[in-house]
């Protein structure tokens, strides 16, 4: 992020920089700019960025929840001890595993839905209106909805499923079942968002260029591989990267829907760093498990930008 | 577009079956919960799948609102979703100016802290954020809950905003200022205006948000009587076997009435600027 340096600048380009010495053009400025930024950057300050550098600094203490218990630097203890931590591991799994099929699966139904909704159906506008439900319900109403959905006795998922002559099924609470019905949740409450925004993406695309495949003989399939998916691969991938960063770091519809269970199979990490930090108070300790969870964040980020990159400097 | 092309029947067929399949997922949990809303506690134990309730019960709503502190919640989550919205907008508005006009360093490090808020889990975050606002007194207090509201809503609405001033023509300003006006009075007089429509978006995002919001909430206040909705509808949930689903159902969807007006109005606008940000930022 750094500017060029002043060698490679082009020769014309703008007033050259004089580093001592601002006229008083210069320091006005510069109180104006201050002036626009602190309103702002002071609960930044206050509520992100000290937290922020304060719970990666909690990772190498021994702190806890208790008011008069003093902190002290432990270096990597928390960290020796995560590694042989077991349950943090499968956690860690089952997190992967639930938001990459959510990304993923949202991705592909997203793109679907918006096909058909960028089609000449009828009953659009009705979709329209259901797609918007979904993204506006709190977390905590969609927790609630589906847990109904899903009961054993009163849902009607069950009573569905016995008109087929199937036995009643614990969707949340059999070992089985549980984690693959919380996945289908996130997935309903992610599609309409992604949905929109892809359709958003794809009225953004030239009609003229799907003429011209049409003029060249391409039918639907081969329009939609060769123009459609390209125009579209940014938004897509954008979206569901931060797709799966969000589902990964959050907890919301999971808590609601299972607390972790049963038996830990839907225990992803945040939540169990939850429970670690203000049930079992070991505050040092879910900090670590906070610190690793940022650690493969940006580990999985980097390898996708590196990627990104290489694609960029193939393709172009 | 392609209005020449003729789609075999097979494929609207299976076109039509797909968008019905969509249709019932989307929708059909959405219909139990507020058929769920209107039944009587006897039919809601029964094992039936029936949509429309064999007869319509309007106790739900009324035993939700009288009972379970329901209303000053409701209450806590309108006070905490307008302040959120007013102070973020104030705050929002010159940081978003300098973000899209003033270049180098500090759009760049603007960029970096939005993204890094997106990586970092919250939960690595609000532990010291609950010993902050401890050190401040500001713990268990609504106004602290506000404040971090405010917080945790700016990468977005900055993100947001900045594209709005970038869409103002700089022609409009430098006119200003060789009137004689000052940057201030440009500002005010000539830029603000125009950003209107961009700042209600914003602002009904950011209500939005802090109405939604269930996890700052849940580790931040501890007074019953400060609980904002989502807090005192999982509380609804209670153990296994007591929860009286009516009313929960009622109080859910009481809960998605105000942020689901708020999103038909808010739906393209928020598009616009997620779409722009997501290809652009």
């Amino acid at each position: 992020m750094s500017a060029p340096a002043p060698a490679l600048a082009p020769p014309s380009g703008g007033s050259p920089r004089r580093k001592a010495g601002l006229g008083p053009r210069q320091k006005a400025e510069r109180r104006e700019a201050i002036a626009l930024v602190i309103p702002a950057l002071l609960p930044i300050i206050v509520f992100s960025m000290i937290p922020l550098l304060a719970g990666v600094y909690l990772g190498f203490t021994n702190a806890t929840l208790a008011r008069n218990a003093e902190i002290e630097f432990t270096g990597f203890d928390n960290f020796v001890q995560l590694a042989g931590d077991e349950q943090f591991w499968d956690s860690f799994g089952i997190g992967l595993v639930w938001a990459g099929s959510v990304a993923a699966l949202t991705g592909i139904s997203a793109i679907a839905l918006a096909l058909l909704l960028n089609s000449k159906l009828r009953f659009k506008s009705l979709t329209r209106i259901i797609v918007l439900i979904p993204w506006a319900m709190p977390p905590v109403v969609t927790g609630i909805l589906w847990r109904m959905i899903y009961d054993v006795n009163s849902g009607p998922l069950n009573a569905a499923l016995s008109w087929f002559g199937i036995d009643k099924v614990n969707w949340l609470g059999d070992f089985s079942t549980a984690l693959p019905a919380v996945i289908v949740v996130g997935i309903w409450s992610g599609l309409p968002q992604t949905t929109v925004l892809l359709l958003a993406g794809m009225q953004s695309i030239p009609g003229e260029l799907h003429e011209a495949a049409a003029l060249d003989g391409a039918n639907a399939a081969r329009r939609f591989w060769h123009v459609t998916l390209p125009g579209l691969a940014p938004v897509l991938i954008a979206i569901t990267s931060i797709d799966f960063i969000w589902n990964f770091n959050d907890f919301g519809i999971v808590y609601v829907l299972t607390e972790g269970g049963p038996g830990g199979q839907t225990m992803i990490p945040p939540l169990f760093t939850y429970l670690e930090a203000f049930r079992n108070r070991e505050i040092g300790y879910a900090s670590a498990m906070g610190d690793v969870l940022v650690l493969a964040i940006l580990l999985i980020l980097s390898i996708y930008l590196v990627n990104q990159f290489r694609q960029n400097k193939e393709g172009r | 577009m392609n209005t020449n092309m003729k789609t075999p029947l097979p494929v609207t067929v299976l076109q039509y079956l797909a968008l019905g399949g969509f249709l019932l997922f989307l929708g059909f949990p959405v219909l139990w919960i507020v058929s769920a809303s209107f039944k009587s506690s006897a039919e809601l134990n029964s094992l039936s799948a029936n949509l429309i309730p064999n007869e319509w019960v309007f106790t739900n709503f009324t035993t939700a609102l009288e009972r379970q502190n329901l209303l000053t919640s409701a209450g806590n989550s309108f006070l905490v979703a307008v302040s959120t919205m007013v102070i973020a907008v104030i705050v929002t508005l010159p940081m978003s100016y300098a973000l899209a006009r003033l270049r180098g360093k500090l759009r760049a490090a603007g960029t970096v802290w939005i993204l890094a808020t997106q990586v970092f889990p919250q939960i690595l975050i609000i532990i010291p954020l609950f010993l902050v606002l401890r050190t401040l007194m500001l713990n268990d207090t609504l106004l602290g809950l506000i404040l971090v509201y405010v917080t945790f809503t700016l990468p977005f609405t900055l993100w947001m905003m900045q594209g709005y001033v970038a869409a103002v023509p700089r022609e409009l300003e430098d006119a200003g200022s060789m009137d004689g006006a000052s940057r201030f009075k440009v500002l005010v007089h000539i830029v603000f205006p125009l950003l209107r429509p961009g700042l209600m978006a914003t602002a009904m995002f950011t209500f939005v948000s802090a109405w939604n919001e269930f996890f700052l909430a849940l580790v931040l206040l501890q007074s019953p009587e400060l609980f904002t909705l989502p807090i005192t509808l999982r509380a609804f949930l209670g153990a296994e076997g007591q929860t009286q689903l009516g009313p929960l159902a009622a109080g859910a969807v009481l809960a998605t009435i105000p942020s689901l007006i708020v999103f038909s109005f808010l739906q393209k606008k928020l598009t616009g600027g997620m779409l722009a940000g997501a290809v652009k930022g």
